[in-house]
Order: C-alpha cells, then sequence, then structure tokens
C-alpha cells in the first residue's frame, strides 16, 4: 500500500485521458443531435412558412364530419380529436385480441414442431413456413379478399344455432345488455355463494371439497334462475342479432374489416412467436431433460417443472419483439379499411391538410403504446428470469 | 466617315442596351417562378393521376396513362414542351395526394380532385379551372328495390377515404336523420371491388366516377345509380401554392381547350385556322400579338396543345362520351353550359 500511494501520480495528457474523452464525445454526439433536430426544425418551419401554412394544433378541435364504420359510439358532428380517440382504441382492441390469439396460436404450433408426432409435426411445420414467408399485407389482403368477401351474402349467411352468423360482413354474435337489476343479483349471488360455504363447513365437515364446491354452484345457479324470473327487469339480457331490411340489428358484430385484420396479425404473428417457442425449447440443454428423468420426473412434470421456465426466459425478450411488430403491423388496416388508428389519422390529415401535426402525433401514439408493451414485458422478465443469490 | 467608324463600335452597345430595355419592358418573359423553372430545367413534366377511374384516369392494355384527366396533364406538357409525351405520371391515391403536393413530388394533380376552401388554403395548393363540374350520387343493387336516399336507411355504405364524398355522406344522412354504417377504403379498385362481392349495400362516389365504374363491375346491369345528387363536386386540376407563372400556365392551359372548343378550333382543323381572318383566333393561336412571351411560352404554344390533344370537346368525346358521360354543365356557355374562358388578348 505504502508503495503504491507513494508513487508519484502521473497523469495522461488530456486526449487519452479516457474518463475525459468519454464525456467529450458524449457532448459531441449530443452537438450533433441537436444540429440535425435544429436543420429539421428550420426546414420545416421555412417551408412551412413558404407555403403559408400555419403550424397548431387548435384544428383537433373542429368537427370530423365522416362517419367512422366501428368502435366507441361516435357521431360525424364531433371533434377530429374525439375521431382520433375511436381509432386509437380499435387499435389497442385489435391489437390486444391479436397478441393473445397469436400467441395461443404461436404455443400451439411451436410445441406442435417439437412433437413427436409426425403428421401434427409436419403440418404445423408446413403452415409456419407459409405465413412467416409471405408479407403480412398480403396475407391480410388474402384473409379480406380471398376468404371473407367470397363467404355467402348478409341475407345467406351461415348460421350456428340461430345466434351465430357468419356473412361476408364479418361475424355476428349475441351480446349481454346488463340493466341496472345486475348489481343486486351480483350482490345477492356473491352473498348466497359465501354463505352456502360457510353453512355447510360449519355443519357438515364430512363433505368433501368437490361436493361441496358442487353444492355452491348449484344453489347460486337456482339463484340466478329466480332472480331472472322474479326481477321486474332482466339484469342480463341476450341481445340475439336478427336480420332487418339490410344488416343484422342487435348483438354485436366483427366487422369483415377487423376479422380480416385480425386474422391476418394472428396468424403471421403466430408463425413468427411458433418459432421463438421452438428455439427456446430447444435451446433448454438435453442434460436438463435426461437430469429430470434421472430423478423419475414424468413427461409432463419435466415440462412443466423443469423445462418451461427455463425456456421463457428466454422466450420473453423474443415474444416482446414480435408484440411490437404486431402492434406496428396494426396500421396496415388501411389495406382493408379497417378504422383504426392509421386509417382515421390519414383521413384527418387529408380532410384538414394538417399533415405535420398528425404525422407528430401518429407517431407519438405508436411510441407509447410500444413503451408500455415493452415496459409490460419487462416487468415479466425481471419476474421469471433466474435470480441470482 | 471617320465619325461613322468611330461610332461603329458604338452599335452593338446600343444595341444591347436597347435588348436589355426591350426585356425589362416584357417582364413576364423573364419571370418565370420557381417551379416553371424547375419543370422547364427537368425538360419533364410530373403529374399526379388516378389509375383507378376509366375514362378519367387509368392504364390501358399497353401500359399507357389514357383518361379525360390525363389529357389535361398532356395539353400542359404540349403548352410547357411541344410535346404532350414529356410526362411523368406519378399514381396518387385519394389518401396521399395532399401530402404529394405539398412535398413538391409532383409538379401538377390532375385526378378528380373537389375544389373546396379548406384544400384551397390548408393544402397550400391552387386550383385550375374546373375541367368537369360533377356531383356525389349513389349506386345500389337493383334487387334491394332502393329508390331514393330515404331508402337506405341502415344500409351498409363504401366510400373512398380522405374524399370530400366521404364527407359530403356524412352530412348528408346526418341532415336528413338516415342511419347508415360507412365502409371506407383507400382506392377506387378496394372499394368497388368490396362493393361489387357484396360488403355494402350501397357506394357512393362522384356520378362520373359511378357511371364510369360501374361498366367495370360483373354485371352491371344488376346496378342502379340513383337520381339523388347530394353535392357540388368542382372537379379540376391543381399545382402547389407559390409560382404564379406556373399556375397561369396551368389555368391558361385549361381556358384554351375551353376557347378551342367555342371558337370550332379541333386538331384536325387547327392548321386551317392559321390563317384566319379573325384577329382574336390569330391572337389566339400566336399569328399576332406576344401572349406566349407573356407566359413564358413559344408563341404557338395553343396550337401545340390543340394539336396533341384537341379542344375541351374532344378530350371529353374521346373518354367520357363512349361510357355514357352527358355533357350537362360541362358545355361552352355559348351552348347552355358554364365552361367559360377568360379573352385571350
Amino acid at each position: 500500500m505504502t508503495s503504491l500511494s507513494s508513487q508519484p501520480h502521473i497523469q495522461p495528457p488530456w486526449w487519452r485521458d479516457e474518463r475525459i474523452l468519454k464525456i467529450v464525445l458524449q457532448v459531441a454526439f449530443v452537438i450533433a443531435v441537436l444540429v440535425v433536430f435544429g436543420i429539421l426544425t428550420q426546414n420545416l418551419t421555412s417551408s412551412l412558412r413558404r407555403l403559408g401554412i400555419t403550424f397548431g394544433f387548435r384544428f383537433l378541435g373542429n368537427s370530423a364530419n365522416f362517419g367512422i364504420t366501428e368502435g366507441i359510439p361516435y357521431d360525424p358532428s364531433e371533434s377530429y380529436l374525439k375521431a382520433f380517440v375511436v381509432g386509437v382504441l380499435n387499435t389497442i382492441w385489435l391489437s390486444s385480441i391479436s397478441i393473445v390469439l397469436a400467441t395461443v396460436m404461436g404455443m400451439i404450433l411451436g410445441v406442435a414442431r417439437l412433437s413427436s408426432n409426425w403428421l401434427a409435426r409436419q403440418l404445423a411445420t408446413i403452415i409456419t413456413e407459409i405465413f412467416r414467408n409471405v408479407p403480412v399485407l398480403l396475407i391480410v389482403i388474402f384473409w379480406y379478399q380471398g376468404v371473407i368477401l367470397t363467404l355467402p351474402a348478409v341475407r345467406n349467411s351461415y348460421s350456428i344455432g340461430g345466434f351465430f352468423f357468419i356473412s361476408q360482413r364479418g361475424i355476428n354474435l349475441p351480446s349481454l345488455d346488463p340493466s341496472w337489476w345486475l348489481i343486486p343479483t351480483v350482490v345477492i349471488l356473491a352473498g348466497a355463494a359465501w354463505g352456502i360455504r360457510k353453512l355447510l363447513l360449519a355443519h357438515r365437515p364430512d363433505v368433501g371439497s368437490i361436493q361441496r364446491n358442487s353444492l355452491v354452484v348449484l344453489g347460486v345457479l337456482l339463484l340466478a334462475v329466480a332472480c331472472w324470473i322474479l326481477f321486474p327487469e332482466s339484469p342480463l339480457r341476450i341481445d340475439i342479432p336478427v336480420l332487418d331490411r339490410f344488416n343484422f340489428r342487435g348483438g354485436t358484430q366483427l366487422s369483415a374489416e377487423f376479422t380480416a385484420m385480425m386474422l391476418g396479425l394472428v396468424t403471421y404473428t403466430g408463425c413468427y412467436i411458433a418459432e421463438v417457442v421452438r428455439g427456446s425449447f430447444l435451446a433448454v440443454q438435453r442434460g436438463q431433460w435426461e437430469a429430470s428423468r434421472a430423478i423419475g420426473l414424468t413427461e409432463l412434470g419435466t415440462f412443466q417443472l423443469v423445462i418451461v421456465p427455463q425456456a421463457l426466459r428466454i422466450m420473453i425478450p423474443s415474444l416482446n419483439t414480435q408484440y411490437l411488430t404486431l402492434i406496428k403491423n396494426s396500421s396496415l388496416a388501411i389495406a382493408v379499411g379497417f378504422s383504426d388508428l392509421f386509417n382515421i389519422s390519414s383521413t384527418i390529415i387529408n380532410q384538414s391538410g394538417r399533415s405535420v401535426e398528425m404525422f407528430g402525433i401518429i407517431m407519438a401514439t405508436y411510441l407509447s403504446m410500444n413503451l408500455v408493451v415493452s415496459y409490460g414485458m419487462n416487468w415479466i422478465n425481471d419476474r421469471v428470469k433466474l435470480v441470482e443469490r | 466617315m471617320k465619325l461613322m467608324k468611330q461610332l461603329n463600335w458604338l452599335a452593338p452597345l446600343a444595341g444591347a442596351l436597347a435588348v436589355s430595355i426591350g426585356v425589362q419592358s416584357i417582364p413576364a418573359q423573364a419571370q418565370t417562378g420557381p417551379i416553371t423553372d424547375r419543370v422547364k430545367a427537368r425538360g419533364e413534366l410530373i403529374c399526379g393521376v388516378n389509375n383507378q377511374l376509366p375514362g378519367f384516369g387509368n392504364i390501358d392494355e399497353n401500359g399507357n396513362y389514357v383518361g379525360f384527366d390525363i389529357d389535361i396533364c398532356r395539353a400542359v406538357a404540349a403548352a410547357l414542351f411541344g410535346d404532350p409525351d414529356k410526362i411523368q405520371y406519378v399514381y396518387l391515391t385519394a389518401a396521399n395526394r395532399q401530402s404529394a403536393m405539398q412535398s413538391g413530388e409532383v409538379d401538377i394533380m390532375s385526378r378528380n380532385t373537389t375544389w373546396t376552401l379548406t384544400r384551397d388554403r390548408e393544402w397550400a395548393v391552387t386550383f385550375g379551372p374546373t375541367t368537369y363540374y360533377d356531383g356525389q350520387g349513389f349506386m345500389v343493387k337493383k334487387e334491394l328495390g332502393v329508390e331514393e336516399l330515404e331508402d337506405l336507411d341502415g344500409a351498409t355504405i363504401c366510400v373512398i377515404a380522405g374524399t370530400t364524398t366521404e364527407l359530403n355522406l356524412a352530412d348528408t344522412f346526418r341532415a336528413r336523420g338516415i342511419a347508415f354504417t360507412p365502409v371506407t377504403f383507400d382506392g377506387d379498385d378496394s372499394s368497388y371491388n368490396a362493393y361489387d362481392e357484396g360488403r355494402c349495400d350501397a357506394i357512393t362516389s362522384d356520378q362520373s366516377a359511378l357511371i364510369s365504374r360501374r361498366a367495370t363491375l360483373q354485371n352491371p346491369d344488376d346496378h342502379v345509380i340513383l337520381g339523388d345528387v347530394i353535392s357540388k363536386e368542382p372537379l379540376g386540376p391543381l399545382v402547389s401554392q407559390g409560382d404564379e407563372s406556373f399556375s397561369d400556365i396551368m389555368n391558361w392551359t385549361v381556358y384554351a381547350l375551353f376557347y378551342a372548343e367555342e371558337r370550332g378550333i379541333t386538331s384536325a382543323n387547327v392548321e386551317e385556322f392559321l390563317n384566319s381572318e379573325d384577329p382574336d383566333i390569330l391572337r389566339f393561336l400566336g399569328q399576332d400579338g406576344n401572349l406566349g412571351e407573356v407566359l413564358g411560352l413559344e408563341p404557338d404554344w395553343t396550337v401545340n396543345v390543340i394539336k396533341a390533344v384537341g379542344n375541351y370537346g374532344e378530350i371529353f368525346d374521346r373518354h367520357l362520351t363512349p361510357l355514357g358521360v352527358a355533357r350537362g354543365l360541362n358545355q361552352p356557355y355559348t351552348q347552355g353550359g358554364i365552361q367559360y374562358a377568360p379573352p385571350f388578348r
């Protein structure tokens, strides 16, 4: 120690001092970014001025005046902002459903490709290779023009039990229409479930848990029927779609455009996820399988307790990428006319002429949606990753 | 003699002086704006067009752009270069045409675009004379038995995104209290295809577009165009704001087409008119005066335009009459229409 501290401290010249160099480089980088940004802004403002266009977001309050096919209730007399919100919600709705379904499809296909069953393996390989190697735009258009538009016309739709209808206009299904009586009903049923369970536990401790649960369910069901009959208005009305002059009235509808987009995104991303899943399982060392067998775990036990937790760790970062890509790909909705955020925004741009402002908003919206998903996936990643002790 | 010799060298100087004064006295000759200069330097006109609307703008079996709107571009190219083929076409959809204009991707756009106040201002463009006075209508399948707009209550209606049509549809149905579901597409092809397949009960567009596209449907006779016309749709070419010299060239080329029809000058007989007795026609055809120079064009620019595409009536008859489109308002004012060119003088 003494010998070290007694050594004269030699200061290298500043241009070779790594600490100073790092700072200098970072400052230079920040300046470069600012200069580029400044030039872009300057360019933008000067060309806007040359064209005599003003910049501002006031126009968002103006009446939109165009109709939107689907989404939350909206009227053409409402503002551009409201129209944009309808688009954002449609994008979120489309993306979330597609992410869930694509993950399910990817898991099944990925595991099927690893299965020991020859047929399942070949089938999964063919499906994956087809959809993974075709541009997603083509897949979406294939589903829309090649499949959905060729379904029977709305007046000849396929009916499943008189409740579900499939036609080229999309899928019509019954909807649940709650009334104010739903609140007391839920309170009564929850109370009954809790009470029956409590009574059984107190007086008939000999009844097994399966029987006990069945008795609870039976009691709740009987009470539910009683509520439906006794209350003046049905707490949860089932609204079945009925064919009107032009279209189905009542129920809910997954429009042809939504269905096509969903199928397109799910099949395309699902196949990528299948590959991610397959790769992640293959990446778990063979020794892990052998060791689990050696300690006497069953095939299923090995899979659940040893392989899946390790594969998940490898899988999640890649899944994150796939989800982000899916959200961005949802902007292809404009090709089939689904009213997503990008479709509605481009209509707003066209009708208001405010392209610079709208592009800023579109970019910020996609960025925030993707950051939220990314943040969520990182959170999950932190939960499943190996905790170093 | 000596004096003469001394003055001799002054002569070119005096000549140069005279020329420079002369140039200053005809300012339009030298002063063209940035777009005109750009186009002339390039030697080619970049024209934004539709390629999915037979009659107005589409691609024929030989791969050439043809149609009413295309001929307007060809006329401007003929005015600028004496050659209607010096054009580079850019296909624009309803949704991306505005950014193409704002960014200067195209010099001129001629693709069934309705002139509105917002577009004039917010797109930062200058609209040329209206080349086709249109109105919005509806096409419905005959089997639905729809006779008027009110019968469409509850119907699904196909419409092209980013058009005035989309706005008029919402306005009109709101005003009349008729419920409808719009399905919007970004192009003519996708929109009419979806309608043809049965995705929509009706489709709405400009009357002329409906007539033109009905012919392309699987069974044109199964569809009927309703009598209701719900809007005014003045369609015409447009250029970016900020170069008066270029918008003047567009305006006066279109007026030249109108004027030629008014005076009976056609692509076939334009040569004969060069020896006309009428001073108005001589001035128009550049045989007298300097109208071409004033615009920064060749003296015989109108002759080039008419030789290349004919007069307005010829263009109409070539592309729209075969589709069954009636001239209606699109007649010269002398024949009961509202196409009217200001004086060429």
